[in-house]
């Protein structure tokens, strides 16, 4: 029985998720591949191969891969995942994209989303919001399956050897263009991946004020994430929502300003390690899950925290 | 052309739901049910892209009890122009759902099928990517941007670092993200005309379809419950927990 983990990737690094996503595979056990599947991808093999606890990496180099189109990757992952017993992958967007794809076109059902492994057949993930966790079996012949990355620790980046083995791949469905993309730059970490976030919301009020907390969290380290108000309301671009429909996070700090704490917004941080909550409303749900709570104005409260750190 | 929009009845998203004593499920009896919010934005820009003159026929199509003919109504009254509704009591996955939606995408060859990209209740996220599979369509998933010209459709997709621009072929799958539009309200005249819309009434034999899962739900259980923790009176005392106490920063 072997597991394949498709890897996530930008065709030049390797994403964190990934190193989740096999410690999702180690906790089921077996054999562990890791498929990079893209183009000029070589730097991205490279990275695999030293992930530990994985003993073959596949590496797949085609242009029609390039861009991660589901309609093409789908038809590598479907291919290759014959032979395997699981097939997992994060729960980033690409794979949420291509994954259920790949599970129809294997005529299984999927797991989304699981957030720990219970057996190799059994695995229990958040539903509702995650105001429920379900445990589920599936007597599926191939497992496909998304791992919440904040659910497991991530294996070592370094000390694996594992071989890398060309695979063919001219997958190109044909459907389908790349056309432009536009990603948000920054310097801060990784929104899924920092140790510690500063999130604003509604209150904030403008996007200008959002500097605030872009202070604070250079002087932690930290990412800023955002609540859908501030998204909605245009403040801040819509990649820094954390929630059930943006980015699920459990760093070890959640610093939360100006956010109310609507279900939608606790889906995607209560499993944070502290939760600091500073909002001048004191009936704020947010205080019902926060350890640490500060009823104060946060034009006053932000700018006093930045001098004291 | 002609757009295949799905609904899902779901529990409303202000409730908070309980899990049942027995944990074999969360209850929904005497709970508030509506039409996911997902599925209302696609309904919504079904309906745009017949006022710009895109569309010109639309049909909402609901799978489960029924009572999910309520939600088929409210697309109907949002400006869809005949429902459909599969009836089955049985628990449907993802996998019976795509495949269902397939069989009627066979009888009413739509050149679009728009989608929520997920439902609120078992935040799946996956019969859209499903459904384009068995159908060998294109696929524009988490779409914040839709445009058709020409035979084809342009979606700019949210993605994790931004936005993604796609082209692709039609008949094509469209799943919609939350920025893609705000849903307009029904009015009480056009409540009122959609309970003279058709209706159709079909079963999953009617379809030729056998429903069935390979997963078993073995328990639902409420999540581990967080502790409210203490309130600080000054940014001082806040900064002093963080390092000594809580030792995180």
């Amino acid at each position: 029985m072997a597991i394949l983990v498709v890897a996530d990737h930008d065709n030049g690094t390797l994403a964190p998720a990934t190193l989740n996503t096999v410690a999702a595979a180690t906790a089921i056990g077996g054999d562990i591949h890791l498929l990079v599947a893209g183009s000029g991808c070589g730097s991205v093999v490279e990275q695999a191969s030293a992930v530990s606890g994985v003993s073959k990496v596949l590496h797949a180099d085609n242009p029609a891969l390039e861009n991660r189109l589901a309609e093409n990757v789908s038809l590598l992952v479907a291919e290759l995942g014959k032979d395997y017993s699981h097939i997992l992958a994060s729960t980033s967007t690409d794979a949420r994209n291509t994954m259920p794809r790949v599970a129809a076109m294997l005529d299984v059902d999927q797991i989304s989303d699981i957030i720990s492994v219970v057996s190799e057949d059994t695995f229990s993930r958040p539903i509702y919001a995650g105001n429920a966790i379900a445990t589920v079996q599936s007597n599926a012949s191939i497992k496909v399956i998304t791992v919440r990355s904040t659910g497991f620790d991530p294996v070592a980046s370094e000390g694996g050897s594992a071989a890398v083995e060309a695979v063919a791949s001219n997958h190109d469905a044909g459907i389908s263009s790349f056309v432009s993309e536009e990603l948000a730059q920054s310097d801060r970490p990784e929104l899924t991946a920092a140790d510690i976030i500063v999130s604003g919301g509604r209150g904030m009020g403008n996007g200008e004020n959002f500097e605030l907390l872009y202070k604070v969290a250079d002087k932690l380290g930290a990412a800023v994430g955002a609540s859908r108000a501030a998204v909605d309301a245009g403040y801040v671009p819509n990649d820094m929502q954390v929630g059930q429909t943006g980015k699920i996070v459990a760093p070890n700090l959640y610093v939360a300003v100006g956010i109310s704490g609507a279900i939608q917004h606790l889906a995607g941080m209560k499993d944070s390690k502290v939760i600091v909550a500073i909002n001048k409303d004191e009936e704020a749900p947010i205080f019902q899950v926060a350890d640490y709570g500060l009823v104060a104005d946060l034009f006053e409260a932000v700018p006093e925290l930045e001098g004291k750190l | 052309m002609k757009i295949l929009v799905a609904v899902k009845r779901v529990i409303d998203y202000n409730v908070k739901v309980r899990v049942k004593t027995d944990n074999t499920d969360v209850d929904l009896t005497n709970v508030k049910m509506a039409i996911n919010p997902f599925c209302e934005i696609a309904v919504e820009e079904a309906v745009r892209l017949k006022e710009k003159g895109v569309a010109t026929e639309i049909v909402a199509v609901s799978l489960g009890p029924k009572e999910c003919q309520e939600q088929i109504r409210t697309a109907l009254a949002l400006g869809a122009d005949r429902g459909i509704q599969v009836q089955t009591d049985d628990p449907l996955g993802s996998l019976s759902v795509a495949k269902l939606l397939k069989a009627i995408v066979d009888e009413e060859k739509p050149d679009l099928v728009l989608l929520g990209k997920q439902s609120i209740d078992s935040d799946n996220g996956q019969t859209g990517q499903m459904l384009a599979a068995l159908a060998g369509m294109s696929q524009g998933t988490y779409a914040s941007e839709v445009n058709v010209d020409s035979g084809k459709v342009s979606v700019t997709r949210e993605v994790d670092g931004g936005l993604q621009t796609v082209s692709l072929n039609l008949p094509a799958v469209v799943t919609t993200d939350l920025r893609l539009n705000e849903p307009r309200y029904a009015s009480l005249p056009n409540i009122m005309k959609a309970k003279r819309k058709p209706l159709d009434v079909k079963s999953p034999e009617d379809l030729g379809i056998s429903v069935s899962s390979t997963l078993t739900t073995i328990k639902v259980e409420p999540p581990a419950e967080r502790q409210a923790g203490i309130k600080v009176a000054s940014v001082d005392e806040l900064v002093e927990k963080l390092k000594n106490e809580a030792k995180v920063i």
